[in-house]
């Protein structure tokens, strides 16, 4: 029964959409100012069975029906029902029913909140994008539907991933998916731009709020998945140039870029070949990133289960997409001419631009250059951490002055005592510097130059706090907050790499080791049977030879009957000065455990910093129009 | 200022070869830039199969024995292919993919340059 | 709209790189070592299972037209379905040695398992640790190599030998 509701409201959605185009359509043809009230109900209509459709799948999740082969694949009746309400999302047929929410969602939202704004730009925004939901529909409806069917009906589900049970990985998704697909809109909203000519600082303001929106989501989506790769995934790192980590920062520059771009656009109106160039690039990234993770094209450790078939429809949309927008673009294209004094913070802008493209290039070519040797060559190759560090992380010392003393040019031009201020922080900056390594240990020359222009970006941060609360700064208490986070970012990052320690040995029960200042024994390991696992808890006692402290540390080893897996949890003591870090792993027929023990400094902060990033997006969001 | 602009992309392209891991632990570095051929995309440091705990004894005896991590690497890769380091050699395979991000700086920064020049022919006028 | 350099660049990389995808979806992104084939293997030094005293190196293997080197261990299950097809090769097939390298295992359980299934190898040598695994570049169990007089690698097969790969050896050795 559910089946046939779930279906029906898709295809009536379907429908609904192609209603809502030709209605639109011939709208914008007449004369009218205003737009045709019964697209707004159609629009309206078409959201309702969007979210109902949504509701269907849950409640298929909630009740444990079987007759879903969904909901039978990654559901158990044992779950408890936050997280059968989680498994909804947490694959990949019912992913894609939310990115047709978010779709839809958006469509309807963009419609009323643009009111203001010219009325065949709106329809044909809403056109493009209802040619993406049709799109989206398709690939639902034939190859990916949620709401399929399986006979005779199993007494069981398959279960969902133990790892999967997590509320940081349950919010994870659709955080992540209100970034990727919110940038549908002003893709859609870009081609309404070529076709209606309706440009510049007006467009800007059309779809600002909508960037922002996707930007902080974006944001805060890859944050928290970072945060339970940390806490679940036993590894005692929070990002592995993973190619869905990677797919997932992809729309992120290009997002980071687009929004800052788009103060100049808005305040001087030029770059808008550009913007139009980066609202296009952004959700085809997003939707390239899609068909490199879900098309099995990538070997990773966190895919969804692939298919080819899946990877060939997204790829026949993406060339759509592509070709259209570059049709499009090319068509209406209209020289632009430029006013860029050096000294002027819309050139910073466009820096900041430059580095953002540099990094979003550098991971793209880093991911896709496997896949093109391998295809044109045969030989496989492997493109892992290593490559990413060493390219980008030099580059984030010069982003880092740049973040601190672009924002304080002023438009147009400015005078060079901006200059003098910033060589007196650098040295307040070296001091600093000097003093960590006088008193915590020397580290190679990239370090210091990181510290030094993190500690550049903070003070002078800081410095505009006090400006702003003096009165003396009107604006840009979000950009401050952001880019202020962002210097205790990295610094708190590079202290992290810098004073780690770090520590992979095999012990037995009984066995003690040494290491750097602390004692490790390993005491027991108990067996335990919990509600859906059996478990093995070991006991460290882990003495602090320093000050006597002792603490116990107890990873675990668990194994889930539904389906079967082996995981291993860390045991994590997260302080406000450093987090301990302990693994235990089996090692088979052999008496020996594989233990791998970490100290990190200041763990706590780079979560708390990176937070505070996504927090400044926000505070964006609910300042007043013409607060920036 | 065309001159800050060249000697951005100098020093991108100098730190880039000075830079290097100096942890304390050049075991563990070793572990992380190896790959596990049975893993679904994990490191020998991160795995827990058995085949990592094999190569680990193999890279702890050649670090013992005094060998560099390019011997090590260089070993390994003649076992196994080059699909098992994650840092990807510098050869005729793999020029390309650490060249193109550098070319894509300049390119950007070029743009850049031609934009504010202009700017700047056009105020003199 | 005019037709212009750029444009045409900007078409045709479009083209390639979405041709590129199109093709990458075909291929197997599962890694395996089949680049080995061609290569030489390294010395080596194989104790004997049974008696620490006796060994063999890659020297021995010089001596053979064809040298089958299986990796087996008495806990592995994949190793009893292929058991068959090496004692076949070693009794109707004088053209090729097998060696056997009992990996990560107890002599007792190895003699048991050989004594249960048959002793198909000339040599059976003792690998505690896995080590010597490495030097093979084997990854899995079982897993075995097929090299002629000079040392080279002329087949892999990974997992067990089935009746495919069995007839696949015949052919090589011939």
């Amino acid at each position: 029964m559910l089946s046939n509701i779930g279906i029906g409201l898709v295809i009536l959605i379907l429908a609904l959409s192609f209603l809502i185009i030709s209605i639109a359509y011939y709208d914008s043809k007449t004369s009218k100012q205003v737009i045709k009230k019964s697209i707004y109900k159609l629009s309206l209509l078409q959201t309702t069975f969007t979210i109902l459709s949504f509701f269907t799948l849950i409640i298929g999740f909630i009740n444990s029906d079987f007759s879903l082969i969904n909901v039978y694949e990654n559901s158990h009746t044992t779950k408890p029902l936050f997280y059968k309400i989680a498994g909804t999302w947490g694959n990949h047929e019912g992913s894609l029913l939310l990115w047709v929410n978010i779709l839809v969602i958006f469509s309807y939202l963009f419609l009323v909140f643009n009111h203001t704004h010219n009325k065949k730009f709106r329809l044909y925004t809403l056109i493009f994008q209802n040619i993406l939901i049709i799109g989206f529909l398709f690939f639902l409806l034939l190859n990916s539907n949620p709401f399929n069917l399986i006979y005779p009906i199993p007494l069981e589900g398959l279960g969902l991933n133990p790892i999967l049970q997590d509320p940081a990985l349950a919010v994870h998704p659709p955080l992540l998916y209100i970034g990727f697909v919110g940038c549908s809109i002003y893709f859609s909203a870009a081609m309404a731009s070529l076709i209606s000519g309706y440009g510049g600082k007006l467009f800007a303001q059309s779809i600002k709020t909508w960037v922002k929106i996707s930007w902080c989501f974006q944001t805060l989506g890859i944050i928290v998945g970072s945060i339970w790769a940390y806490y679940e995934l036993g590894w005692g790192g929070f990002w592995f140039w993973d190619p869905v980590e990677n797919a997932s920062l992809l729309p992120w520059f290009a997002i980071t870029a687009l929004m800052h771009s788009l103060i100049v656009l808005e305040k001087r109106n030029t770059l808008y070949a550009w913007v139009i160039i980066l609202c296009l690039l952004t959700f085809i990234l997003s939707v390239t990133g899609t068909f490199l993770v879900r098309s099995g094209i990538l070997n990773s450790v966190h895919t969804f289960a692939s298919d080819p078939s899946r990877g060939i429809y997204i790829l026949s949309f993406l060339s759509l997409m592509i070709f259209s927008s570059l049709i499009v673009f090319f068509m209406k294209y209209k020289k632009e001419t430029y006013n860029f004094n050096l000294k002027s913070r819309e050139t910073f802008i466009l820096v900041n631009n430059w580095f953002m493209i540099f990094f979003l290039v550098t991971i793209l070519i880093g991911m896709l250059y496997p896949i093109f040797l391998d295809v044109l060559t045969n030989v496989k190759i492997s493109v892992g951490p290593p490559f990413f560090n060493i390219i980008i992380i030099p580059l984030v010392v010069p982003l880092l002055f740049l973040m601190a003393i672009g924002p304080n040019f002023s438009w147009i031009n400015s005078r060079n005592k901006i200059f003098y201020k910033a060589l007196f922080i650098v040295l307040g900056s070296v001091a600093i510097n000097v003093f960590i390594l006088y008193f915590f240990g020397r580290y190679s020359l990239m370090s210091n130059l990181i510290f030094v222009s993190a500690i550049f970006l903070i003070l002078y941060s800081l410095l505009d706090i006090k400006k702003f609360f003096n009165k003396k700064l009107k604006f840009g208490l979000s950009r401050i907050i952001s880019h202020l986070s962002f210097g205790f970012l990295i610094f708190f990052i590079g202290i992290n790499h810098q004073f780690s320690i770090e520590e992979d040995f095999n012990l037995k029960v009984g066995d003690i080791k040494k290491i750097s200042s602390y004692e490790i024994n390993f005491e027991e390991i108990t067996m335990k049977e919990k509600k859906n696992y059996k478990v093995a808890i070991g006991s460290f006692k882990l003495t602090n030879l320093k000050n006597d402290m002792v603490q116990y540390l107890n990873p675990e080893i668990r194994i889930y009957s539904n389906p079967e897996t082996l995981t291993y949890e860390a045991a994590i003591k997260t302080k406000i000065t450093s987090d301990l870090y302990l693994t235990m792993s089996n090692i088979s027929r052999s008496d020996f455990y594989n233990i791998k023990f970490q100290n990190k400094p200041f763990m706590i902060w780079i979560w708390i910093s990176a937070l505070m990033i996504a927090v400044g997006g926000f505070i964006q969001l609910n300042l007043k129009k013409n607060e920036d | 200022m065309k001159i800050s602009f060249f000697l951005l992309v100098v020093y991108a392209l100098i730190t880039t070869k000075t830079y290097s891991s100096e942890s304390q632990n050049r075991l563990l570095e070793v572990y992380k830039n190896l790959r596990c051929l049975v893993c679904q995309g994990q490191s020998i440091a991160d795995s827990n199969s058995d085949f990592a705990a094999t190569i680990k004894l193999v890279v702890e005896d050649q670090f013992k024995e005094g060998k560099t991590e390019d011997e090590i690497y260089k070993f390994l890769m003649n076992k196994y292919g080059e699909w098992i380091v994650y840092q990807p050699t510098f050869n005729k395979n793999n020029f390309l993919l650490w060249v193109l991000p550098y070319a894509v700086l300049i390119f950007g920064g070029f743009i850049i340059f031609l934009v504010v020049r202009k700017t700047k022919r056009n105020k003199v006028n | 709209m005019k037709i212009s350099i750029s444009k045409i660049i900007i078409f045709s990389f479009t083209i390639f790189l979405l041709l590129v995808f199109w093709q990458g979806l075909k291929k197997d992104n599962n890694y395996d070592t089949e680049n080995l084939i061609g290569s030489r293997i390294s010395s080596f030094q194989l104790i004997e299972i049974n008696n620490n005293d006796q060994y063999i190196s890659e020297e021995d293997l010089k001596k053979n037209k064809f040298t089958l080197i299986n990796f087996f261990a008495s806990w592995c299950a994949p190793c009893r379905t292929e058991h068959k097809y090496l004692l076949n090769l070693s009794n109707k097939n004088k053209k090729i040695k097998i060696i056997g390298i009992n990996f990560k295992d107890k002599k007792k359980n190895a003699i048991n398992f050989l004594n249960e299934l048959g002793n198909p190898y000339n040599f059976v040598g003792k690998d505690i640790n896995g080590k010597i695994s490495i030097l093979f570049g084997i990854y899995g169990i079982p897993e075995s190599i097929l090299v002629d007089s000079d040392l080279t690698v002329i087949k892999k097969i990974v997992g067990p030998i089935d009746k495919v790969q069995y007839n696949e050896i015949l052919e090589l050795v011939q």
